[in-house]
């Protein structure tokens, strides 16, 4: 059964990081943040192709943490593969013990490193976790029986400050009905509109994990602005980093500061470092978790 | 109707020589192609100044009414048999359906002067648009009249995705996002939950290759609904 589950359901304050594969096969840069966040955290998302760009595929990605002691979330978004090639993977990480799945749908291909790549989309992020629900019962996508089941804990993606809020609320609880037991947020920058979120998703039965994102440097918060699809850092934020003669230093305080926030509000928090993973634990420990 | 632009110059010149076509008879499209500006007697005048300019002459040109009308190409085509004829190569000024119909009925080389983009709404004059893309599996009763497969960049039956920021889409950051507008348009009609969620789409019903014969439907054939209480067929049945 899913560690990152039990500490959910046991009213535990989780914390997951972030993992990305590497652009070719050698693993040492991310057997290395592994091991730095692996310890530190209940469970690690293994991103795939993220920003619709090249990396070594989150399946196996995924396997590599479970082989070093950790649990990962395996993601999956809806962007590369068709139904056939989504259960099939999903099949494959039951065999491989990835008991946790994010479902997203992707960033467009347009965004990536290969716009010239057909954006698949054949089935949607709801549509995804109905599936992985549907495996969960013992079946596929069009009712037939599996050898062998699974037993995933699912989850998805939801973003407390997008507006209009009312039509972001429907969707995570559609999101929530077709199996998302669990959310991760988009960067957090407004603790009372997570708490709605929280408050909103405890109601449909789900977890809720804020999205803390070390804004390491001002560069960083440019790429943010201008490349990160949703996403906008707030002026007063971005001018505190920014002024800062330490980004790096500001950044973490800050980061220290929301985790803090997010511990009244939310069931866990998601730690995006950013690059900046050796400060994770720090940040953890100074937001008062036992780590 | 059929959207076309102009198909990159350097590529039908790369056509020509390859074959090393001399003379070039260029037939245009009387409709779909003469609406979007990239078929019709004016652009055909044009192609016929660049193709001289490149040293070749043409031997003809022809608008016809329909350039994807199998019978109404050929009658064209007949008007038009010694240019023809006398020509290497054709260029023809339609979409991909009209260079098709070209070709099977004429002997000679048939190259595409266009590229074909999309099934367009005319928004307004010279202004197109795409709403459908003839997935054979329609959701618009759903959907309020806004097709998703189609207005959504990413084509999700269930959005928003994640980058709409703002009511607008991530990909086209100057548009509305289709699955807000969707939602807006099911809430003002009091049927908010009309579209959520959809089911994955049916892609096996997307007809490919597309193809239709209207006799089939009146021998009952798999292209016909099949006949029930609701069907307009069903009339002398109850």
């Amino acid at each position: 059964m899913s560690r990152l589950q039990s500490a959910l359901e046991a009213g535990e304050f989780v914390v997951t990081g972030e993992i990305a594969p590497p652009l070719g096969t050698d693993l040492s840069a991310m057997r290395r943040a592994v091991e730095v966040l692996g310890p530190v955290s209940t469970a690690l998302n293994v991103t795939d192709n993220q920003g619709a760009t090249l990396h070594l595929s989150s399946l196996a990605a995924s396997r590599v943490v479970v082989d070093m002691g950790f649990e990962p979330i395996f993601q999956q978004t809806c962007r590369d593969r068709n139904r056939l090639a989504l259960q099939s993977d999903l099949l494959a990480a039951a065999t491989l013990d990835l008991v946790n799945v994010l479902v997203v749908t992707g960033d467009d291909p347009r965004g990536g490193d290969h716009p010239e790549a057909k954006g698949v989309f054949d089935l949607d992020s709801t549509q995804l976790l109905k599936v992985v629900s549907g495996m969960n019962e013992g079946h596929d996508m069009t009712g037939r029986p599996l050898k062998g089941g699974c037993d995933f804990f699912a989850g998805a993606a939801m973003f407390p400050e997008a507006e209009p809020w009312d039509i972001q609320i429907g969707r995570a609880v559609e999101k929530a009905e077709a199996g998302a037991r669990f959310f991760q947020t988009q960067a957090i920058f407004d603790f009372d509109k997570l708490a709605r979120a929280t408050e909103a998703m405890h109601d449909a039965g789900s977890y809720v994990i804020a999205g803390i994102l070390v804004l390491r440097s001002p560069k960083v918060i440019d790429f943010i602005n201008a490349k990160l699809a949703g996403l906008m850092v707030p002026d007063d934020i971005a001018s505190r980093i920014r002024e800062a003669d330490d980004p790096a230093e500001a950044a973490i305080q800050l980061a220290i500061e929301q985790v803090r926030a997010a511990r009244n509000v939310a069931d866990g928090v998601h730690v995006m470092a950013l690059g900046l993973d050796d400060a994770v634990p720090r940040i953890l420990r100074e937001a008062g978790l036992e780590i | 109707m059929i959207i076309t632009r102009p198909r990159d110059w350097a590529r039908i010149r790369a056509n020509l020589d390859e074959i090393g076509a001399k003379k070039v008879f260029i037939m245009g499209c009387g409709e779909c192609a003469t609406v979007s500006h990239t078929g019709g007697e004016p652009e055909v005048l044009q192609a016929k100044v660049a193709l001289e300019q490149q040293g070749r002459e043409v031997t003809g040109w022809s608008v016809g009414e329909v350039a994807c009308h199998s019978g109404g190409q050929r009658l064209e085509i007949r008007k038009h048999y010694g240019e023809i004829e006398s020509a290497d190569a054709v260029l023809v000024l339609a979409c991909g359906a009209g260079v098709q119909t070209m070709a099977d009925a004429v002997k000679k080389p048939v190259f595409p002067g266009l590229e074909s983009v999309f099934l367009g709404n005319v928004v307004r004059h010279g202004q197109f648009e795409e709403r459908c893309q003839m997935c054979g599996d329609c959701v618009l009763d759903k959907t309020a009249g806004i097709c998703p497969v189609t207005t959504c960049p990413k084509g999700l039956l269930n959005g928003p995705c994640g980058g709409m920021w703002n009511g607008m889409c991530e990909v086209l950051t100057d548009r509305e996002c289709a699955h807000v507008r969707i939602r807006r348009r099911l809430a003002e009609q009091g049927r908010a939950k009309s579209a959520s969620p959809l089911p994955p789409k049916d892609n096996s019903k997307k007809l490919k290759p597309g193809r239709l014969d209207l006799r089939d439907r009146a021998l009952g054939h798999a292209t016909a609904p099949a006949a029930g209480p609701d069907s307009p067929d069903s009339g002398s049945a109850s």
